[in-house]
This record gives C-alpha cells, sequence and structure tokens, in this order.
C-alpha cells in the first residue's frame, strides 16, 4: 500500500512556511530602501501628476476633490501591482530560475508550505509598500481619519487576493515571457475598469455589471471610502469576495505546481 | 535502516503514453556505507533519488527513510537526511554564512544554535573565512562544497548527493572525496549518484548499476569487478601494417583476424579494439610483434564493467 499525495488534495500547511518567508524577508531587507522607492515613486507620481493636472479640468468627484478620489484608487491597485510582480516575476526566478523551492523542498518543507509562504509573503510586501503610500497619502493630507488605518488590513488582503491570482500564472509559466499576457489581458484592463481612475459609473451598463465583479473593484470599493473617512457600504460582501477569490485561487495555484514540480 | 527501497515503480503520464521510468527496484542501505547508484543518462538515478525524499509519488512499492515511510512521513524522514542536489540551488542574495543560516531554519534550527557552528562548516568545506562572501564570488567548486556544507546543517544520518563532483576539477574532486570519506568514518550514511566510475571505485563500499529503470549488478566494486568482466584489458588502437586489404589497416581490421583466438571477447570503440582475458600473455607475445598498433594493458575495471552492461551506444 503506498501512501500518495493526491494533487487535488486540501492544502497541508505547517509553521515552517514562516521559515520560508523569513527567507524572502531577509532578501527583501537587503534591498529595501530601493524597493519601497520602487514601489512609491511609480503610483505617487501618477497619482500627483494625474491628481493635480487632471483634477485642474475634473475638479470634484463624487463630492469630493479629483487627487482624493485618486488616491484610494491609487493605493489599491499599486497593492495589486506590487503583489502580482512579486509572485510573477520573482516568484519564478525563486521556483525556475534560481531552483530555490528545490532546495527548500530538500528540508523538511512540503510543497504547499513553500507556495503559502509565497503567498503569505507578497501580501507583506505589497501591504509594506502599502503602508508607505498610505503614509505619503496621509503627508498631502488626503487620509486624514483614523478609518485610514483599517485600509492596511485591507491592504494585506487585497494583497493575498493578487498574490494567489498571481501563483497560477506563475504555476503554468513556462518562461517569464509569459506574464504579458496576464498584465496586458487582465491586469491592465482591470486597473481600468475597477474604478480606480474614475467612477464605475461611467462605464456602459453591460461592462459596468461586469467591471463591478472584478477583484481590484472589491478592493477599490472597501480602500476609498475608509481614506475619505466613511464607513464602506457591504463591507462583508467586499471582504467576501476578496477572501474567497484567495482561497480558491491559492487551491487552484497549488494543484497546478504539485503538478508541475511534484510529478 | 538508513534507507529502504522495495518494489519501487515509477510511470511517468498516463494511460498508452505511460512511461515507465523504474521497474521493480530494491535497494538497502546498511548504516555508515557509502553506496553508489551509477547509470547512462536516463537510468533513473534522479527519479530514484526524488522518490526516496519524498519529492514524487511512487507508482508502486514502499520506501522507508531513516526508518519512517515515504511520502507518507517524508517531511519528518527530511529532517533527518541532507541533500546535495545535481543543480546549484544556493540562494545568490545571500552571503556563504547567511546561506547556512537560512537553510537551517528550514529545519527548525534556531539561529543561535547555528550561528556557532558556521565557521566549522565551512572550514569542513574548505571555505574557512568566507562567512561573508557573496555567491557570485565562488568557484564552481566553491559552490558545491558549500551545498555540502548547506546539506550538513542538521547533523545528518544520511547523506545523499546527486552527481556531487560534475563539471568540477581535479582538485575540487579530491576534497570532496576526501571529505565525503571522513563523513563515512564519523559514521554518516552516504548515498550518491555518478557518472565517474573511478569515483564509485574510491568511495563506494557498494554500488548498483541501473540501467532501463532496473538494478543489472550490485555489490561492491571488487565483488562487481571479479564477478561480471575479465580481469585483464589489451587495449589496442593505432595503425595495422599486417592486413592484405590496404583499405582496413587499423585496429578493427586486426581485430577481426586475431582478437577471436588471442582474447575472450573483444569490444570494437571508435578506432580502439578492446580484448578481454583471463590471461593476457600470449596477446601481448602476438602484438610485440606488430609495431605499428599500439598497446595498453591494464587490469579490468568498473568502467569495462558498465560499459559491457549498458552498452556503449550514446546515451541522450
Amino acid at each position: 500500500m503506498t501512501a500518495t499525495l493526491p494533487l487535488l488534495a486540501p492544502p497541508r500547511l505547517s509553521l515552517r512556511l514562516f521559515a520560508v518567508w523569513r527567507r524572502n524577508f531577509f532578501v527583501w531587507r537587503k534591498l529595501a530602501l530601493p524597493s519601497i522607492v520602487g514601489n512609491l515613486a511609480d503610483p505617487v507620481i501618477y497619482m500627483l501628476g494625474l491628481g493635480y493636472g487632471l483634477g485642474m479640468l475634473v475638479q470634484e468627484v463624487e463630492g469630493v476633490p479629483y487627487i482624493a478620489f485618486l488616491a484610494g484608487g491609487t493605493l489599491a491597485y499599486s497593492t495589486m501591482n506590487s503583489a502580482t510582480f512579486e509572485t510573477l516575476y520573482s516568484g519564478f526566478s525563486r521556483m525556475h530560475v534560481q531552483k530555490t523551492w528545490e532546495a527548500i523542498m530538500n528540508a523538511p518543507v512540503a510543497l504547499d508550505d513553500i507556495v503559502a509562504a509565497e503567498l503569505v509573503w507578497a501580501a507583506s510586501k505589497s501591504c509594506l509598500a502599502g503602508t508607505a503610500i498610505l503614509a505619503v497619502i496621509a503627508l498631502f493630507g488626503f487620509a486624514a481619519s483614523p478609518l485610514a488605518l483599517a485600509a492596511i488590513p485591507v491592504v494585506f488582503l487585497t494583497g493575498l487576493c493578487f498574490a494567489a491570482l498571481g501563483l497560477i500564472m506563475t504555476a503554468l509559466a513556462p518562461s517569464y515571457d509569459f506574464f504579458m499576457y496576464y498584465f496586458t489581458l487582465f491586469i491592465t484592463p482591470m486597473t481600468l475598469l475597477s474604478g480606480v481612475f474614475f467612477p464605475q459609473g461611467q462605464l456602459p451598463d453591460g461592462v459596468r455589471t461586469v467591471a463591478a465583479c472584478l477583484p481590484l473593484s472589491h478592493a477599490v470599493e472597501l480602500i476609498r471610502p475608509l481614506l475619505l473617512g466613511h464607513v464602506p457600504g457591504q463591507i462583508g460582501l467586499h471582504l467576501g469576495v476578496l477572501a474567497t477569490i484567495t482561497v480558491i485561487a491559492f487551491w487552484t495555484a497549488l494543484i497546478l505546481t504539485r503538478r508541475r514540480l511534484l510529478n | 535502516m538508513p534507507l529502504e527501497i522495495a518494489g519501487l515503480v515509477k510511470r511517468f503520464g498516463k494511460g498508452a503514453e505511460a512511461k515507465e521510468v523504474i521497474r521493480g527496484l530494491d535497494l538497502s542501505l546498511r548504516k555508515g556505507e557509502c553506496f553508489a547508484l551509477l547509470g547512462p543518462n536516463g537510468a533513473g538515478k534522479t527519479t530514484t533519488l526524488r522518490c526516496a525524499l519524498g519529492l514524487t509519488t511512487p507508482s508502486a512499492g514502499q520506501i522507508h527513510l531513516a526508518g519512517l515511510p515515504v511520502p507518507g512521513q517524508a517531511r519528518e524522514a527530511r529532517a533527518r537526511v541532507g541533500v546535495v542536489p545535481q543543480i546549484d540551488s544556493l540562494d545568490p542574495d545571500f552571503t556563504c554564512a547567511e546561506n547556512l543560516i537560512v537553510f537551517a531554519g528550514y529545519f527548525g534550527i534556531r539561529d543561535s544554535e547555528i550561528r556557532p557552528r558556521v565557521p566549522e562548516l565551512l572550514a569542513f568545506a574548505g571555505l574557512e573565512g568566507k562567512e561573508n562572501a557573496r555567491i557570485q564570488s565562488l568557484s564552481g567548486g566553491m559552490k558545491r562544497r558549500l551545498t555540502l556544507a548547506r546539506a550538513l546543517v542538521n547533523k545528518p544520518e544520511l547523506l545523499v548527493l546527486d552527481e556531487p563532483t560534475t563539471g568540477l576539477d581535479p582538485q575540487a574532486r579530491h576534497l570532496i572525496w576526501e571529505r565525503l570519506r571522513r563523513l563515512t568514518a564519523e559514521g554518516t550514511t552516504i548515498l550518491l549518484t555518478t557518472h565517474f566510475m573511478d569515483e564509485a571505485e574510491r568511495l563506494a563500499h557498494r554500488l548498483a548499476i541501473l540501467d532501463n529503470g532496473r538494478i543489472l549488478v550490485q555489490g561492491s566494486p571488487r565483488e562487481v569487478i571479479a564477478a561480471h568482466i575479465e580481469p585483464q584489458v589489451v587495449e589496442v588502437f593505432g595503425e595495422w601494417d599486417g592486413s592484405d586489404n590496404q583499405a582496413a589497416n587499423g585496429a578493427a581490421a586486426w581485430a577481426a583476424q586475431h582478437a577471436g583466438t588471442l582474447s575472450r571477447r573483444c569490444e570494437i570503440s571508435g578506432e580502439t579494439a578492446f580484448c578481454y582475458t583471463d590471461d593476457a600473455a600470449p596477446l601481448l607475445a602476438h602484438l610485440a610483434h606488430q609495431p605499428s598498433l599500439r598497446t595498453l594493458h591494464r587490469p579490468a575495471n568498473l568502467e569495462d564493467v558498465f560499459l559491457k552492461l549498458t552498452g556503449r551506444e550514446l546515451r541522450d
């Protein structure tokens, strides 16, 4: 009788995943400053450029200055980008190029732990970057309410959600070039449709219905009100959708990664 | 028993496209021995190791690693095993010391416990004072030695090495051999795969030659050589002027006429005739009268056995 490691089994995790998380944290710590600046500069420049530049033309959106409207969207989409980049490019390097995962699997750490560590690490990293962005937003006075602090756990959940989706792509990728499809076909359209730069009310009816289901839309619906000092509407729905996508996507990524590496 | 494998079968793919890579393999390692797994490319060496470590699920068979069933308790079993993989997998972002400390973390070993051992581990690998050296600054041999040190962070009972000296210069190979001998002398069991017959002959207490997913022979290097090959080899190569046919003037033409009567068995590979015999004297006396042919008389070795059993055709 042979014990089996069924591909479809639910995740079997151990606390060793924190040793793997710690490895990624140590690498990040060595390059923390350039990493934070890199993750910070791009979204902040966009926010200030569009917020003040375009803001001159559009004045107010949904009753607030355009830049204040943009701040929440910026925090949400930069979190998505940071978690996505980490699981796609850095994750693929560790899995495929550097063979880091293979080395770790020779220790008493299971593949499930490694993939879970990547998930939590990517969310942590996007949360670190997100907190820095939130600090800049607060510095410019667009996150005055203490409620804005509640955006940090939401940023972490958003990071988990997009890290889990990203891990699916990483498990399927033959090379780095593959990730271009994910960005051009999924991430970029989602950024434009999820109410980051303009309210979803501007979209045609049919598109609006689809756009409201996108994971980034739910993140924006939570983060923007918190930054503006309101309690978001339908909190349970938005949190629930993000959490559900995280669980399903992570399990899918795990099955695909086991198929790729344990065969 | 450090490792026990019984009736191992591993198939890749499903249905008509299924490929059987391991076809019923039995292996059992004794404590403190060095066991070498030999075989041409694609013979199933690495797959056997992956199964043994619980990194892939066998199609059939039973495996016990460090006394624990694998893959069922692979994680617990691997806590007592060290692995030197075939492909370099050191962390390029870390220094030598950090590589060891972070890797020890995967075993649940605290920093305070591993830090004092780092100089000793590096010294064992011939990397004294390299604590703060970056991985990019190491040569191929140094990286392999650091990988060996990394495999020892948990003081393993069993050390598994997949082609540990492939691509290394002779100096580095000799250092690794010396260290592996020291480990077995201290009681560590070693399982290694290699393409180098001299490596197996020097290091291994016992070995197995694997081909097409099956073990062809198993035993100590001396036993295997004694049981499977004639003791003497005479290699014959160069021009031969005794031929009637001007077009056929090489060792092959000579072998076609004379090797049958003068040796028990003769194999032609490229320009060389390998004559296997129990008594080389008549053959050498004959060759003394063939000054244009060059000869090399030597005792048979493991490579002769390997080529006899697995053939001389190229493997991919």
